[in-house]
């Protein structure tokens, strides 16, 4: 007969970190339907590879560190991680891409910096940045959306480029991203900025195919589907609010002010909201929480300062998307966000409190 | 801005930083009356269940005690007494576990109960008003009530508070799942309750009483509103459920909307908050005389069949109510004593239910399948995911505190302000990666005050050697002081010494000063100031005495200064050569050098003047009293009991010459001359032994009372130590020394006897005076060698054992001789001093080659026979005078003896 000894308190409410991730990935799927729907077979040919790497990268790093495989294994943050990387890449991008950027995530980013709890960097932002960076050719080919393009291209035909460059039927990515017309398709925010170096107006801009009705086509679509998914996760409580709440105001906020200023050079606060990344980041990038601040205030300043960040890399740096750039920074932030937005312990500092 | 009185009254309530919501489980319980109490085959009644210290035992083994008996009393501020919750017999008095997280073994009352259950009588006083407040709070104090929430704060401490109350907070929140204790009390007792709840009104006269409530207990509230709604200034409060609104702190949070300030009692606010189970003990207490025996404790949990509320008796094992509640002997018990959130698992079911115990939890495996309990834990990385810091009601961030516990990064800690965590659980419970958080806390806790205690305990340390230090460089500087006056002062004793000698005329006068400047010095010699009661009596001895007296008592303070001085020098080198030893150095040697100065004083005293010996007994005793004070060790009883020896050995030295006396008036001084020799002999031996048995017990009882403290165990031990050595040597100091004391005595006594006979006014008289010297004094010597022998017998010195035994039977022999002419005594005395100095020197050097196996001794040997020569030289100066004096007076006495 023996005696149970265990520390209180004795009950939980059940909630486990795989759980979590697994709500997570789970949140991402009206997005990524979204994409497929749009885009057709990449991504999740992109997805698939990342996830299986990362799984033999953790594994192997895991073993090597005599950890616990199969708890951390599976706790679903290696595969989550693999997941938002594989959203994020450029649909014909070669596979050396997606393997070199998730064995990147999880070997150095994650597991170099302590594992899980440990990373100061989103790892899949880590490593899309590091790829961009690095592979700026392959980085940059996006795909338009499947209904502007020239040609039909089929799961085979995807696939075919992604590991071989060519099409079964001998077309290269850049001859895939060739419109009708003869001109090379970029994504709405790269078209815009290009437009406006050209010395036309936004509004000019949103004329271009590959804009269409809204804020580009597609694009909006996707948004739509994480902006569902983050919304489940709120929902859920998974993820807590205040992160894309600050993040999405500030980016309106940021974006209205500029497009008061000055609306011929200046997208829309909804383009900006329903472009690029925007969502994704909002909702699943930027609420990781190993990477991110941990108090109500602090993440309220987190969110703010990506949105800002977000925002004049947009409209004033080089690259036509920022989430990863802005993540990154803020990630380098979050530390020093901690340190001065810790809240006031009970029975300190009343006088403060007046 | 609208107060906070009315802010409850519309159900506005303040509200506390996170909480968490876990699954109630009170309706296994809440429905049920409570079952009254079992008796069962044997109760355990821990000595200390609450806050504070545990009261005096006052019954032992085998008593018989009567249910409500107390079975401990107050003796600090901060100790409640324990009573007997039925009666029975106190068969064991022993260690067992209590109810503690860490399954930590105290002492309990093992009482077997008679099954009669009889009462002691009680006072029943129907109306407290009567009673003085001192009278309520007495009686509370001696009910032994403690806070029953939980914590068991001294409730006598907390209601005899001097700030003025604005609010008197009745904390029936009940926050933790599947406790209804409270529930159900206020359900079947309101009316008591109120009782109580009037007293500590009576007592404290709060501006408003609060009762707060959580609305999950719609029974209780009802009950509640129902008997207070007579009572204006109190308001029932109800407030939403939310895990730990029971919190002290969390509870004025919401009524009051005040935070305590971190390190502050609430009374500073003017608030007082008593658990509603309190309110009931009070009135118990003080209207019915029923100290606090038994209390509402909760058996829940699906492992039961029967969960319930009951009664039960303090001291129960929490095994026998599960059993009364159907608890299934699984496998892999499971119990928890206190809440689900907040209790701790025990590690048998023999822990007795104590004051605060309030639920005893038997969950199934599927119940609380605790995540922390199974042996893989599946505690994962914390994700900082934030959520233990959104719940925390203390506002904590709980992740950093973990990171920070489990790097042991202490400072980080303490900025993190881990002391405000109240352990509420919460954290832990809402932790995605299932970190036990709280009990990273606990441990990280332990371990800092574990430090804090080490840390103390070094800076005393420091200090206490700093002082030490100090302390031994100002005993050298001291020494140093003395060595020049006493050499100075024997050079001038030297001087008069020899001046006295020579001019015999002036030998009253010079006698007369000289001793009192003797006395003088061996007082300042022996750097003690208390002799002045002393003085008075000696010169009251020396007043009106004649010659013979004076000169005998001067020759022994001079033998006392020098003995003294041997002394001192002995004791200087030897802490010289020990100047690592310890504080016992110190204690035990100013002891034994005021016992011998002590004790020889009273000798010369008694026999300057036989009444007043007892007196100066006496005054040493207490002298040596004072100076047991001022040294300021913790010496105990024993030492009184040493003290109580010496006086018995004086007052027995004292009544020998005292019947001598009687029959003989002159010659008397010679028998008592012998007997004091033995008798101090024996003290000498006594003393010695006694500082034997005085660092023995000295050692002990510091190794006792420092037990506790682990790190000066050793330094005890080394003390210990020290103490032996140091007894040792002094043992050997006391060897040699009392070999030249008995020397010396040999050669006085001589110098005595040729001068009692020379004073005799008849042959006959001295024949008679011999014979009857040598018939008491062969009574005398045959007794006291026979009382000699067995205490020298533990001496290691059994050659000087010998010599002086010699030196005996030499005396007897030489009196027979000295029966027949005066003047032959007078040369045998002299003979015999010359032979007794021989002897003197023979024994030292036999003792000194004894020693020199003790290097480290040898110094202390080599003083010694120096000063043996000196000695030596005095009782030959001595024994001179004496000789001729004897002379003098040899032919009067011869022609008296004629005549007769
Ligand atoms: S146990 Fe301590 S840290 Fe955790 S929630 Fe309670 S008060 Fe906060
Ligand atoms: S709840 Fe657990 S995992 Fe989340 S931050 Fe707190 S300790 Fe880390």
């Amino acid at each position: 007969m023996a005696f149970w000894i265990a520390s209180s308190p004795h009950n939980h409410q059940q909630s486990e970190t795989s759980a979590l991730m697994r709500l997570v990935i789970y949140a991402t799927i009206p997005g990524i339907l979204a994409q497929w729907y749009f885009f057709g077979w990449g991504n999740l040919i992109h997805i698939a590879l990342a996830v299986t790497t990362a799984i033999v990268a953790e594994f192997t790093v895991l073993s090597l560190r005599d950890k616990k495989i199969t708890s951390q294994l599976f706790d679903g943050s290696a595969i989550l991680t693999a997941v938002l990387l594989g959203i994020s890449l450029p649909a014909l991008a070669p596979w050396w891409i997606t393997i070199i950027g998730s064995i990147f995530a999880i070997a150095v980013v994650k597991q170099l910096y302590g594992g899980l709890g440990h990373n100061p960097f989103n790892p899949a932002m880590a490593a899309y940045v590091m790829l961009l960076i690095s592979f700026p050719v392959q980085m940059t080919q996006w795909q338009p959306p499947l209904s502007l393009l020239a040609m039909d291209i089929q799961f085979n035909d995807t696939l075919a480029v992604i590991f071989s460059g060519y099409t079964p039927q001998g077309y290269s990515v850049e001859q895939i991203r060739t419109h009708i017309d003869g001109y090379t398709m970029a994504t709405p925010l790269d078209t815009v900025k290009t437009n406006l170096t050209l010395g036309l107006t936004v509004a000019e801009s949103m004329n271009s195919p590959v804009i269409g009705k809204h804020f580009g086509l597609g694009w909006e679509w996707i948004n739509a589907g994480f902006l569902l998914g983050g919304l489940f996760l709120l929902f859920k409580k998974a993820i807590h609010w205040t992160t894309p709440f600050s993040f999405l105001i500030s980016l309106f906020v940021c974006s209205f002010i500029a497009f008061i200023i000055s609306p011929d050079s200046s997208t829309s606060t909804m383009f900006n909201w329903f472009t690029g990344a925007t969502m994704l980041g909002a909702f699943f990038i930027l609420t990781d929480p190993v990477s991110g601040a941990t108090s109500v205030k602090g993440r309220l300043v987190f969110g703010a300062l990506a949105g800002l960040l977000v925002y004049l890399i947009r409209n004033f740096g080089g690259y036509p998307d920022a989430i990863a750039f802005a993540v990154l920074l803020c990630n380098m932030a979050a530390p020093l966000i901690d340190q001065y937005t810790r809240p006031r312990t009970y029975g300190h500092d009343l006088g403060a409190k007046k | 801005m609208e107060s906070v009185i009315e802010r409850i009254k519309k159900g506005n309530f303040s509200h506390f930083h996170g909480g968490i919501h876990p699954p109630e489980q009170k309706f296994l319980t809440s429905t049920k009356p409570i079952a009254s109490a079992q008796i069962p085959e044997q109760l355990i009644i821990p000595l200390r269940q609450h806050i504070g210290q545990a009261g005096k035992l006052i019954i032992s083994v085998g008593d018989k005690v009567l249910k409500g008996q107390a079975l401990t009393t107050i003796d600090t501020p901060m100790s409640l007494p324990v009573h007997a919750p039925t009666s029975g017999t106190i068969t064991d008095i022993k260690l067992m576990p209590i109810p503690h997280p860490s399954g930590l073994s105290e002492a309990c009352v093992i009482l077997t109960p008679d099954g009669d259950d009889t009462w002691q009588p009680r006072k029943i006083c129907p109306d407290y008003k009567l009673l003085s407040k001192e009278n309520i709070l007495d009686k509370i104090a001696n009910a032994g009530i403690a806070g029953m929430g939980g914590a068991g704060f001294p409730t006598k401490v907390k209601v005899s508070t001097l700030s003025k109350i604005e609010y008197l907070i009745i904390n029936a929140a009940e926050c933790e799942p599947y406790i209804t204790a409270d529930d159900l009390l206020i359900q079947e007792h309101s009316p008591t309750i109120l009782d109580g709840i009037k007293i500590i009104d009576h007592l404290l006269s709060p501006t408003n009483i609060l009762i707060g409530i959580e609305d999950n207990k719609p029974k209780a509230i009802d009950a509640l509103m129902k008997a207070t709604a007579d009572i204006d200034h109190l308001q029932v409060c109800v407030i939403p459920t939310k895990y730990p609104s029971g919190g002290e702190k969390q509870l004025i949070q919401i009524l009051t909307g005040q935070e305590v300030p971190s390190g502050v009692l609430p009374s500073s606010l003017g608030i007082i908050m008593q658990n509603i189970g309190t309110c009931f003990a009070i009135a118990d207490a003080v209207i019915n005389d029923t100290p606090l025996i038994k209390r509402v404790v909760t058996i829940s949990g699906q492992a039961l069949e029967k969960p319930q509320n009951i009664w039960a008796l303090i001291g129960t094992p929490v095994g026998f109510l599960t059993k009364h509640c159907g608890y299934q002997n699984n496998e892999k018990q499971h119990l928890i004593m206190g809440g689900p959130m907040m209790g701790f698992s025990l590690p048998t079911d023999q822990i007795p239910v104590i004051k605060s115990t309030n639920c005893i939890l038997a969950p199934s495996e599927i119940e609380i399948a605790s995540p922390f309990s199974s042996t893989s834990s599946k505690e994962v990385e914390c994700i900082r995911c934030g959520q233990c810091a959104d719940v925390c009601p203390a506002q904590l961030l709980p992740q950093e505190l973990q990171w920070s516990a489990k790097a042991k990064d202490q400072a980080q800690l303490a900025k993190l302000n881990l002391f405000d965590c109240i352990e509420c659980g919460a954290c832990a419970y809402v932790c995605p990666s299932q970190i036990p958080l709280v009990h990273y806390y606990r441990v990280a806790k332990a371990e800092i005050r574990q430090q804090k205690l080490l840390d103390i305990k070094a800076e005393k340390a420091k200090v206490r050697f700093e002082a030490r230090k100090l302390r031994l460089e100002r005993e050298k500087i001291a020494r140093a002081e003395k060595h020049k006056k006493a050499a100075e002062a024997r050079k001038a004793r030297m001087n008069s010494g020899t001046a006295a000698a020579k001019s015999e005329k002036s030998a009253v006068a010079d006698a007369l000063a000289r001793v009192k400047a003797k006395k003088a010095q061996a007082n300042k010699a022996i750097a003690s100031s208390d002799n002045n009661k002393e003085n008075p009596a000696t010169e009251q001895v020396d007043s009106g005495k004649s010659q013979v007296a004076n000169a005998i008592a001067r020759a022994k303070s001079k033998k006392l200064a020098q003995q003294e001085q041997a002394q001192l020098d002995a004791i200087d080198t030897q802490q010289d050569n020990e100047s690592p030893s310890s504080l016992a150095t110190k204690q035990i040697e100013p002891v034994v050098i005021d016992k011998k100065a002590k004790v020889a004083a009273a000798i010369a005293k008694a026999k300057a003047k036989k009444r007043q010996k007892e007196t100066t007994a006496n005054n040493t005793d207490s002298n040596s009293e004072s100076e047991r004070n001022d040294s300021a060790t913790t010496q105990s009883t024993s030492n009184k009991a040493d003290h109580e020896t010496i006086d018995t050995a004086v007052t027995e030295s004292v009544n020998a010459p005292e019947s001598a006396n009687k029959t003989l008036d002159k010659k008397a001084k010679v028998a008592a001359a012998i007997a004091k020799a033995k008798a101090k002999k024996r003290q000498k031996e006594t003393t010695a032994n006694n500082t034997d048995s005085d660092t023995d017990t000295n050692s002990e009882s510091n190794s006792e009372s420092e037990s506790n403290d682990s790190a000066t165990i050793q330094s005890t031990s080394n003390k210990a130590e020290h103490e032996t050595i140091d007894t040792a040597v002094t043992e050997s100091v006391n060897a040699p020394e009392s070999a030249n004391k008995a020397l010396d005595k040999k050669a006085k006594i001589a110098a005595a006897i040729a001068k009692a006979k020379s004073k005799a006014k008849s042959k006959a008289k001295a024949k008679s005076a011999i014979k009857s010297e040598s018939d008491a004094s062969l009574q005398n010597v045959e007794t006291s060698t026979t009382k000699i022998e067995p205490s020298q017998e533990p001496m290691k010195n059994a050659e000087i054992e010998h010599e002086t035994s010699d030196v005996q039977s030499k005396v007897n022999n030489n009196t027979a001789d000295i029966d027949r002419k005066a003047k032959i005594a007078a040369a045998i005395a002299k003979a015999k001093a010359k032979k007794l100095a021989n002897n003197t020197q023979k024994s030292s050097s036999e003792s000194s080659k004894q020693k020199l196996q003790q290097p480290e001794h040898s110094e202390i040997v080599e003083a010694k026979a120096k000063n043996l020569e000196a000695e030596n030289k005095k009782a030959r100066v001595a024994a001179a005078v004496a000789k001729a004096k004897a002379k003098k007076l040899a032919a009067s006495a011869n022609k008296s003896t004629h005549s007769e």
